[in-house]
């Protein structure tokens, strides 16, 4: 018999790990959650890899707060929850994933993404799976309208949401001029830079140039020499994850003198670039500052984590919500069933109006926020106070579609339950 | 297109290169002297930004720029010392593998111990800007990029100067070419072969350095400069140390004009100048006949 340098044999390390194996099998978690109902199971795909991750930790810890805080409170249905978590690198890896969960885990609803490639290849899964899966993190319209399936939910503002809030403030600040774009080079970006288009065309102003940037690039400043070049009057930015750190730092680092609007904006990418590098009007969906119970939940948030939440916590934490309100709703684990009391499914999660999902795409109705980059001197901490909520869009007295995808835009072709 | 904006890409290049130019130096004195293509280079790239951010917070800026490469250049000795040293003898397809799961490994590291967000690091008040010296001829350009430029032109010369005219030196070029004679006039390689990867790891961590303040100090920032740091030597020939130099001086230029002219092309560019070079000089621009690794 050969013998390994340390004196185990083969076989005598398969007996030992096959009986340590069987002892686990017996007595560990699974033998003792069986005595129990099954929990709820929901799967959380959320890059922890690559130029998104940086929003990533703030997606899967509001979704452990959210599920920490109903299973404290008894669970849903007399189940608990659990969360089970994977890495969404890229659409391939995505839909493996979801493969995954939906095969082996036997997950009953699968919530996140921030890339809209993966949320797009994702989707075409659970519709075939007839799986809710609640999109938290990615942006493209083409998830909410002309690749819309009837499984798949938003609780992330889609595109024209988040342009329509920062084109409102623009328009009333007469910033329609003449305007230079940049571009990340993928799914979101090529989305983003449509409905920026139309925005600007639609009020006159002029396009004076454009550029796709490839993703998670390092270095911006042969872009920003074209731009510096240009003399724009306004650079609008379609820039996700990373990228829109770098940008922001070297836009600084090269001094240019032109207003810096952006398309989307995550608070993650703007405090890593840090206080006083990001200047210019943004669109977010959710800011800590916004209202007293936000502060509060932030102040939670940070207690449990050591991070304050961004915006990317907020859309896990009330995805998570709504799916266990759902479940609560329609008292069953199917598929079908949990997607049916999500369609008009009304929340309040800290935004202080009701929100709820819309029928035809599925998207979560709620109002926006434009926020303005504090300078250093302004930043009462120089590391979290990074923003200042400038408006609340749509007003309070105004219905919350004034800033979603016109429904004339609707070419969403829904399959059967 | 003008002059003086061609001259802005132009200078642009240069700097990109420059950092490129350390990194692809690191690689190839490493590939020389011990045979092993170093996979996690570019995390060692990302570890060199990170020291200096926490270096930077206990101590200030000066002294992190001068500890940071020196601490990431222990580590790598660390590192051989330890492990890669026990995977020299049999395939060399081994090293290649280990780095490659080392690289993993240490960005994983790096997400665990400090997140995966990144730190903000801002450039230093005094590189802030424009520089104002270039104002009077009619160009701005940042200061801190001049400053890239300066540091590493100085590192180039200081490690050729090294390699060249030092008793060191020599020994690290005896023993990249003919390691077996080398040990039989009586000089072991052992520590040798770790001070080349601790030097090896201090240049892709200097790179880092001077990088952190421009780009997001972040577990991934290595990803794309170590692509093309090989880029670069595959390019310059494995070894050569002027091979390395001017094919990192090349790509930053490349890459950079391909913006200004057809940016559609620009993240390829620089792959088909060494498909290429690769067609016509097959071991590279400056690439000599080395025994071993023919």
């Amino acid at each position: 018999m050969r013998r390994g340098k340390n004196g185990i044999t083969r076989r005598s390390f398969i007996k030992g790990a096959g009986v340590a194996a069987l002892t686990l099998g017996f007595f560990g978690p699974r033998g003792r959650e069986s005595l129990a109902a099954e929990p709820i199971k929901i799967g959380q795909i959320t890059p922890t890899t690559g130029f998104l991750a940086p929003t990533g930790w703030w997606a899967t810890h509001g979704a452990m707060l959210a599920v920490d805080e109903a299973n404290a409170a008894g669970g849903v249905l007399g189940r608990k929850i659990e969360l089970i978590m994977e890495d969404e690198v890229n659409p391939g890896v995505a839909v493996q994933k979801a493969r995954k969960l939906i095969e082996k885990d036997k997950v009953h609803a699968i919530q996140g993404t921030v890339s809209s490639a993966c949320a797009l290849a994702i989707g075409d899964v659970v519709q075939r799976a007839k799986v809710v899966f609640v999109n938290t993190g990615s942006n493209s319209d083409e998830i909410r309208n002309n690749r819309c399936h009837r499984y798949v939910f938003s609780t992330e503002g889609c595109n024209t949401q988040y342009v329509s809030t920062i084109g409102n403030w623009l328009i009333k600040n007469k910033q329609f001029n003449r305007w230079y774009f940049i571009t990340s080079d993928y799914a979101f970006g090529h989305d983003l830079l449509r409905v920026a288009r139309n925005l600007l065309k639609k009020n006159d102003g002029v396009e004076l140039g454009s550029e796709l940037v490839p993703t998670g690039s390092t270095d911006f400043s042969s872009y920003l020499l074209k731009i510096k070049n240009a003399k724009p009057d306004t650079v609008f930015h379609n820039l996700a994850g990373t990228d829109q750190t770098n940008f922001y730092k070297q836009y600084k680092e090269f001094g240019l003198p032109f207003p810096v609007a952006g398309g989307v904006c995550d608070t993650a990418p703007a405090w890593q670039a840090g206080v006083g590098n990001v200047l210019g009007m943004f669109p977010l969906v959710w800011y800590h500052t916004i209202n007293k119970e936000s502060a509060a939940w932030a102040e939670k948030f940070l207690k449990l984590y050591g991070k304050l939440p961004e915006n990317q916590a907020w859309c896990d934490y009330v995805g998570t919500q709504c799916i266990l309100g759902a479940i609560a709703k329609a008292g069953s684990l199917e598929g079908a069933k949990i997607g049916q009391a999500l369609v008009g499914f009304k929340i309040d999660c800290l935004k202080g109006r009701e929100l709820y999902f819309r029928e035809w795409d599925n998207q979560l109705m709620q109002p926006m926020y434009v926020v303005r980059g504090k300078t250093r001197e302004e930043s009462s901490d120089k590391e979290w106070d990074i923003f200042e909520v400038v408006e609340e869009i749509p007003h309070k007295n105004e219905p919350l579609t004034a800033i979603a995808i016109p429904d004339s835009e609707n070419v969403c072709k829904k399959e059967p339950w | 297109m003008t002059l003086t904006n061609f001259f802005y890409y132009f200078l642009n290049g240069i700097v990109m290169g420059s950092l490129y130019v350390l990194m692809a130096i690191g690689l190839s004195v490493i590939f020389g002297m011990i045979g092993i293509i170093n996979f996690a280079h570019g995390v060692v790239y990302a570890l060199g930004a990170y020291a200096m951010v926490l270096v930077t917070q206990q101590l200030g800026y000066w002294p992190s720029f001068v500890i940071s490469p020196i601490l990431v250049g222990l580590l790598g000795m660390v590192i051989e010392a330890s492990f890669l040293r026990r995977i020299y003898v049999g395939d060399p397809l081994r090293g290649l593998l280990f780095t490659f799961g080392l690289a993993m490994v240490l960005e994983q590291l790096i997400r665990i111990i400090w997140g995966p967000s990144g730190f903000p690091y801002l450039i230093p008040g005094y590189f802030a800007g424009t520089a104002k010296s270039m104002a009077s001829l009619g160009i701005e350009f940042s200061r801190y990029r001049f400053f890239i430029f300066i540091c590493a032109v100085g590192v180039i010369f200081g490690l050729w100067w090294f390699i060249e005219k030092t008793p060191y030196g020599m020994i690290i070029r005896a023993g990249s070419r003919d390691p077996e004679m080398v040990r039989i006039l009586g000089i072991s390689l052992k520590p040798i072969m770790t001070m080349v990867f601790g030097l090896g790891a201090a240049l892709a961590g200097f790179a880092g350095v001077l990088a952190a303040p421009l780009a997001g100090v972040q577990p991934s920032m290595g990803d794309n400069v170590g692509n093309i740091a090989f880029v670069v030597v595959v390019i310059g020939g494995l070894g050569s140390f002027w091979g390395a130099v001017l094919s990192g001086l090349l790509v930053g230029e490349v890459e950079n004009l391909s913006i200004l002219i057809w940016p559609p092309i620009a993240q390829s560019a620089m792959y088909i100048l060494m498909a290429v070079i690769l067609l016509l000089r097959p071991r590279g621009l400056f690439g000599e006949r080395w025994e071993r690794f023919e």
